[in-house]
C-alpha cells in the first residue's frame, strides 16, 4: 500500500518537473522552435547593459514591435565572437578593431549608436601624476615610469583593447608587478582598482555608475583619444542558418531612430546630472573625432 | 559592517514589501533549482542503487565517475550544455539557451553525481543481509529494493538536501545557461554578481541574504520530514 503511495508521490513529482519545464518554454520568453522568428538575441557589451540603458529601451521594442528580446551582457569580445557564430542577432559593442573583422566577412553590418569617452581613474593622490598628461597614451605612459598600480582588464573586452592600444601608443610593454590583470568585468575591477589604490581605464557610464563605492578619482580625460565609439551591428545570416536577420535589424532600426536617439541623449541625466552617453545616428567615429578635436 | 546591516535591513524590506521583482527572481530561483533536484533525485537514485547493489564489470569506474562528478565544476557544466544548445549545436534547434529549461538542465548535470553519489553511500550502509531477508520473504525485486531504500531514507534525504544546497547558491552555470535575463532568467545568485558587478553592494548582500534564508528554509522541510520520518519509524 504504502509503495504505491510512493510511487504516486514519485510521478507526481516528474510530472511537476515536467511541467515546469513545458511552462518555462511556453513563457513570454518564447521559444519554440527555430521557425519562431518573433525571438532576438542581443549580446552586449556590459558597460552598456549596467548602465540601465538598455533596461528603458528594450521594454520599449519589444512592445512596439511585438519581438521578445533576450539581453546577453559580455565583454565586446565575446559579444562579437557570438555574432560570427551566429548565436545572436544584433550586437552593441565598443571594439572598431574586432567590429571590422566580422563587417569585412559579411557577418555583419555596422552603425554608430551613440558615444562617451573612457576615463583614467585611480587614487585622487595621483601618485604618477597623471593630471598634468596631455594625451592618453602620455598618461599611461607616466604610470609606467613610476610602476605604479594598474588593474587591467585582460579580458578582450572594448575598453581592454583600447588600453592595449594607448600601451602600443605609448611604446610600452605593460608587465612587471604594477600591471594586475583582473579577467573581469568593469564593474569588478573598478572595486578591485578600489581596493588597491590602483589606477584603472573606464568607460564613463561605468565609472559613474560606481562612483560612490569606489571613491576613486577622474585623473585623467577629455582628450579626442579617448572617444569611446559605441556600434549596434544586426546580424547577418552568412554567421549562420538561425540568425534572426529581420529581428536584428528591426532593433538596430529601433535604436538608430530619432525619438530613441533623443531618448538616448537624455538618459542619465536625472541620476548623475549629465547624460551617459551622447546619440550619433547617422555619424561615423571619424566625424565624431574631429568635432571634438575642433571643441576642444 | 554598515554594508553588512544595510543588505540585512533591506533584505527584510524587500521581503516584507513583497517587491515585485525580487519576488518574481526567488520563485524563478526555488523553480528551477527545485526542478533540477528532482530530476536529479530521478536519474542519481537509480544509479545510487545500481552501483550499491548492483554486481557488475565497471562498478567501480561507474562510482568513481560520480564520484569525480560530485566535484563538477558549475561553470564546466553550463560551458557543456552551452555547447549542445546553441543555435549551432547539436540541441539548437530546440531554441533552449537562455531559457529556466536550459538552466535546469544545467542544474541537473551538477546535482545529479551529488545525489548518485551520496545515495551510493547511504545505500551501501545498509548491511546486504537486508535485502537477502526481503527476498527470502518473498518480496519482488523492485519491493525489495524499494525496502533497502526506505531503509536508508535519512542519508538519502541528506542526498537531497545536497544535491538542492549545490545548485541554488551555484551561479556560474546559471548566468552561461541563463544569461541573467530581467524578467526571463535573473536567479538571486546571477542578480547578486550583477548588483556588485555595478558597486551596490548593498543590494548584492540582500539578495545573498535572501538566497541563504530560502535555502533554509527548504532545508529545514526536509529536515523536518526527515527528523519526523525516524520519529514515525520508532
Amino acid at each position: 500500500m504504502s509503495l504505491r503511495i510512493h510511487t504516486a508521490c514519485a510521478a507526481v513529482l516528474a510530472a511537476a518537473t515536467l511541467a515546469s519545464c513545458g511552462s518555462s518554454s511556453n513563457s513570454p520568453s518564447g521559444t519554440g522552435g527555430s521557425s519562431d522568428n518573433k525571438l532576438v538575441i542581443l549580446a552586449t557589451t556590459t558597460s552598456v547593459q549596467d548602465s540601465g540603458l538598455l533596461d528603458q529601451l528594450v521594454p520599449e521594442f519589444q512592445t512596439q514591435s511585438g519581438y521578445t528580446v533576450k539581453t546577453i551582457a559580455v565583454g565586446s569580445g565575446e559579444a562579437l565572437a557570438m555574432a560570427g557564430r551566429g548565436e545572436a542577432d544584433v550586437v552593441i559593442a565598443h571594439d572598431p578593431e574586432t567590429e571590422k573583422k566580422l563587417v569585412s566577412t559579411g557577418e555583419a553590418t555596422q552603425s554608430v549608436l551613440m558615444h562617451n569617452d573612457f576615463v583614467v581613474i585611480g587614487p585622487s593622490s595621483d601618485p604618477a601624476g597623471i593630471k598634468q598628461a596631455t594625451r592618453a597614451a602620455d598618461a599611461l605612459k607616466r604610470i609606467a615610469e613610476k610602476q605604479a598600480a594598474f588593474i587591467s582588464r585582460g579580458d578582450k573586452s572594448g575598453t581592454n583593447n583600447f588600453e592595449l592600444k594607448q600601451w602600443k601608443a605609448a611604446g610600452v610593454t605593460p608587465s612587471g608587478s604594477w600591471y594586475q590583470e583582473s579577467g573581469q568585468g568593469m564593474g569588478q575591477t573598478i572595486t578591485i582598482a578600489s581596493q588597491k589604490q590602483a589606477y584603472t581605464l573606464a568607460d564613463r557610464a561605468t565609472y559613474l555608475a560606481t562612483k560612490d563605492s569606489s571613491g576613486l578619482a577622474i585623473l585623467y580625460e577629455g582628450t579626442p583619444d579617448m572617444l569611446n565609439v559605441y556600434d549596434v551591428l544586426p546580424v547577418t545570416g552568412k554567421a549562420g542558418s538561425r540568425v534572426n536577420v529581420s529581428g536584428g535589424k528591426a532593433f538596430a532600426k529601433f535604436m538608430l531612430s530619432p525619438a530613441v536617439q533623443k531618448e538616448i541623449g537624455q538618459f542619465g541625466k536625472d541620476k548623475y546630472g549629465i547624460a551617459l552617453f551622447d546619440p550619433d545616428a547617422g555619424q561615423t567615429a571619424q566625424q565624431i573625432e574631429q568635432e571634438l578635436a575642433k571643441a576642444g | 559592517m554598515g554594508l553588512i546591516w544595510e543588505g540585512f535591513t533591506s533584505a527584510l524590506r524587500l521581503l516584507w514589501n513583497r517587491d515585485p521583482e525580487t519576488m518574481e527572481i526567488l520563485w524563478l530561483s526555488l523553480r528551477v533549482s527545485l526542478s533540477a533536484t528532482v530530476v536529479a533525485l530521478l536519474i542519481g537514485l537509480p544509479v545510487g542503487m545500481l552501483i550499491a547493489v548492483g554486481r557488475f564489470p565497471g562498478r567501480k569506474l561507474l562510482l568513481a565517475a560520480v564520484n569525480t562528478g560530485m566535484g563538477l565544476p558549475p561553470v564546466v557544466a553550463g560551458l557543456f550544455v552551452t555547447l549542445l544548445l546553441w543555435r549551432s549545436g547539436p540541441l539548437g534547434a530546440a531554441a533552449l539557451l537562455y531559457t529556466p529549461t536550459a538552466m535546469i538542465i544545467a542544474q541537473a548535470f551538477i546535482a545529479t553525481p551529488l545525489v548518485a553519489g551520496i545515495s551510493t553511500a547511504a545505500l551501501q550502509q545498509v548491511d546486504p543481509e537486508f535485502r537477502t531477508q526481503m527476498l527470502g520473504l518473498g518480496a519482488g525485486r523492485l519491493r525489495s529494493l524499494y525496502e533497502v531504500a526506505r531503509e536508508a531514507r535519512l542519508p538519502l534525504l541528506a542526498a537531497v538536501m545536497a544535491g538542492f544546497g549545490g545548485v541554488i547558491s551555484e551561479v556560474g552555470a546559471a548566468t552561461m545557461v541563463g544569461g541573467n535575463i530581467k524578467h526571463q532568467t535573473r536567479v538571486l545568485t546571477t542578480a547578486a554578481v550583477q548588483q556588485t558587478a555595478m558597486g551596490n553592494f548593498g543590494a548584492a548582500i540582500a539578495y545573498g541574504m535572501i538566497l541563504l534564508a530560502i535555502a533554509f528554509l527548504v532545508v529545514l522541510v526536509l529536515t523536518l520530514a526527515q527528523q519526523h520520518q525516524s520519529l514515525w519509524a520508532r
